[in-house]
């Protein structure tokens, strides 16, 4: 397995920073880890594969369209930096067509102090936590009928809520959901896709002042469902989100998780667990934006592929602008392959415009079975297929362990039994 | 009684610049009850015999044999070789992430037995053994190994050693990177296993101060992929104090 993790923390991190009186850290690169990162325009960008040049939006994340309009959003065409990966032509027209098929229903378990509501798209609620980062939510926001909002008042704790979203239909369909955690709210709400659908959805997450708010949002569709997710999160002052994705169903997968701080002292959190069969796609793009001080984030996505032409993309992106100080930050994608055939593109994009940060980091790791995992286990007598399930199943509890939900828990631990005996791996 | 034999092993393992031979015909009888201790200089094969006999991939028997009371245990694979009565304590254990210790020790357990030991004797078992080896409680439900200091994972291997059983312990200097007081814990729990349940040992060491704690029957001197002399407990007190230069030195 290659290792090619860089953390910068501690001295590292400080390199830059004015302790020498009259030095200003702007504009400087932290170290030579950060030289393509650190500026906006200038050599860096240029000196960018993606990127015409000085000042063209994608050489940073920062420079990022986004908009509540459709129509800002140039027509795909699937060279774009953030859809390279993506299969365009798999994507059920969700990025270019009008969405007018029947949106997957959504039930509720569970409930006892939320609220859910359907509003109207002009609802003030709406639009409160997120803006379209890219032409699919644009294009679901543009679509949507209506929006389901779920409020979990001001100072509820222990609430936990399943929000289930049955798709019936391959129409393309658009859906809307907003999530308010009230201040000082303690709670999980589980978000789970299943059945068959053609669908592009926005959900919006708003943690508000102080409030803990856990979401998982699982991708159980069935073989042939699409679905783009984009998950939009707002996070205020001194509130913590957990949010874990768990992706294993469906054809054609994209999920794009986002985190911006809304006040100090926000903490988020963002587990992804994949699993791809034989054909899948499984793309995972997720955004945090840093551009308030002393906050903190963590992102750990683990995936597993198996089978032919199973592809995964996992791209992080990590902005810590010049305002946000004291930033602590920590990225990394692990990928396990477990056959021949198998693809996992994986992509950390950390960049630092501050040097008055207290650490950041990212890591990515694809690598086949560990062979010396697998002699250990066996040489105390454990048979192979045995040592290769307890390998894979303990490299995808580290975020198995983070739902804390044990109907999820066991649900999960079945799921990825079943996918390994699929290929009696 | 059981006993294991290896007769003239002669074993290659590839290297960039091709196959490469470690083991010039190696012979060994170890019975069970006996403490055999092989010591030698740095790259002399002692590991290179270890990891073949439990099986390693790495390692290609281009002839000679092993054998275990009669059956031919290069025809086994890893696993069977553990069920057989084979345990190698590594010299650098892995890390596994994600699988606790307590899964572990009684997955292996299970297959070792072929049958799943008795919770609550088990469980005791564990926590007794444990505590002979001074190992913290805690560490049942950590990772396989996962951030173990060296002196811990040895004495995880050591704890391994008791709980499971074998005919035949293959310690892979296990001294190494231990202080004197984990190295008298560790050596503890080695003759504990040979006494409970008259084990046999391939002791394998650089240095001499493992063997004040583990007496060893006999003594190989391992060098350059062969053995260059045997003997009982003296020869490890000249090693002591000679070295093993005269071994290195010999004129071609």
């Amino acid at each position: 397995m290659t290792d090619t993790a860089t953390h910068v923390s501690g001295e590292k991190a400080r390199i830059g920073a004015p302790s020498i009186s009259g030095f200003t850290e702007e504009g400087e690169n932290l170290s030579p880890l950060n030289e393509a990162a650190a500026t906006l325009g200038g050599a860096a960008s240029k000196a960018h594969s993606h990127g015409a040049g000085a000042g063209v939006p994608d050489s940073s994340r920062a420079g990022r369209m986004t908009s509540y309009k459709l129509e800002d959003f140039p027509v795909l065409t699937g060279r774009e930096e953030d859809f390279r990966f993506t299969p365009l032509k798999r994507m059920g027209g969700l990025h270019k067509n009008v969405l007018s098929g029947v949106a997957p229903a959504l039930t509720i378990a569970g409930a006892e102090a939320v609220t859910l509501e359907t509003v109207a798209m002009t609802d003030a609620r709406v639009g409160s936590a997120g803006i379209p980062e890219d032409r699919l939510s644009a294009n679901a926001w543009a679509n949507a009928a209506e929006a389901k909002v779920l409020t979990i008042p001001s100072g509820t704790a222990g609430e936990q809520v399943t929000l289930t979203f049955t798709g019936t239909s391959a129409e393309a369909a658009a859906s809307h959901l907003v999530v308010i955690a009230e201040a000082h709210s303690e709670s999980v709400v589980v978000i789970d896709h299943v059945g068959s659908a053609v669908v592009a959805q926005n959900i919006e997450i708003d943690v508000r002042e102080g409030a803990k708010l856990t979401v998982i949002s699982l991708q159980a569709w069935e073989d042939d469902a699409i679905h783009a997710s984009a998950q939009l999160a707002k996070i205020g002052k001194d509130a913590h989100l957990k949010h874990i994705t768990v992706t294993y169903g469906g054809d054609m997968v994209r999920m794009t998780p986002s985190a911006r701080f809304d006040g100090e002292g926000g903490e988020v959190e963002l587990f992804g667990l994949y699993f791809a069969d034989a054909g899948q796609h499984l793309e995972h793009r997720l955004f945090v934006d840093h551009a308030t001080p002393n906050c903190t984030s963590n992102v750990l996505y683990k995936g597993a592929l198996q089978g032919k032409d199973a592809h995964t993309v996992w791209v992080g992106d990590v902005l810590i602008r010049k305002e946000a100080r004291g930033t602590n930050s920590y990225e990394a994608n692990r990928n396990l392959v477990l056959t021949e055939g198998a693809r996992a593109d994986s992509v950390p994009n950390l960049e630092i415009e501050t040097g008055l940060i207290d650490g950041a980091g990212h890591a990515s790791t694809t690598g086949r079975f560990d062979d010396n995992h697998l002699f250990y286990l066996m040489s105390r007598g454990i048979d192979e297929k045995t040592a290769r399930r307890l390998v894979v199943r303990g490299f995808l509890n580290e975020i198995v362990q983070q739902i804390q939900v044990p109907e999820i828990e066991e649900r999960l631990t079945e799921t990825i039994e079943r996918e390994l005996a699929a290929t009696d791996n | 009684m059981s006993t294991l034999e290896i007769k003239d092993l002669h074993v290659s393992i590839e290297t960039e610049q091709g196959e490469k031979e470690i083991l010039k015909g190696v012979s060994l009888t170890i019975k069970t009850g006996e403490t055999h201790a092989i010591m030698g200089p740095n790259g002399s094969g002692k590991s290179t015999l270890a990891s073949t006999i439990a099986g390693h991939p790495r390692y290609t028997v281009t002839s000679g044999s092993i054998t275990l009371d009669g059956d031919d245990v290069l025809e086994m694979s890893v696993d069977e070789r553990a069920r057989a009565g084979l345990f190698l304590a590594m010299q650098y254990p892995v890390e596994v992430p994600g699988v606790s210790m307590t899964n572990f020790l009684r997955t292996a357990k299970t297959a070792i037995d072929g049958e799943a030991p008795k919770l609550r004797t088990w469980t005791k078992d564990v926590k007794a053994a444990m505590a002979a080896l001074k190992i913290d409680p805690e560490f049942a439900s950590r990772n396989v190994n996962e951030g173990f200091s060296g002196g811990e994972k040895k004495r995880v291997e050591i704890l391994q050693l008791e709980l499971f059983k074998p005919k035949f312990a293959i310690l892979d200097e296990t001294d190494s990177g231990l202080d004197v007081d984990a190295l008298k814990v560790v050596s503890e729990g080695v003759n504990r296993a040979q006494d409970d349940n008259d084990m046999g040992t391939l002791l394998i060491t650089h240095y001499t101060r493992i063997l004040r704690y583990i007496k060893p029957d006999f003594v190989h001197v391992f060098v350059d992929g062969k053995i260059a002399e045997q003997g009982g407990a003296e020869l490890a007190d000249r090693l002591e104090e000679e070295g093993y230069d005269r071994f290195l030195n010999v004129p071609a």
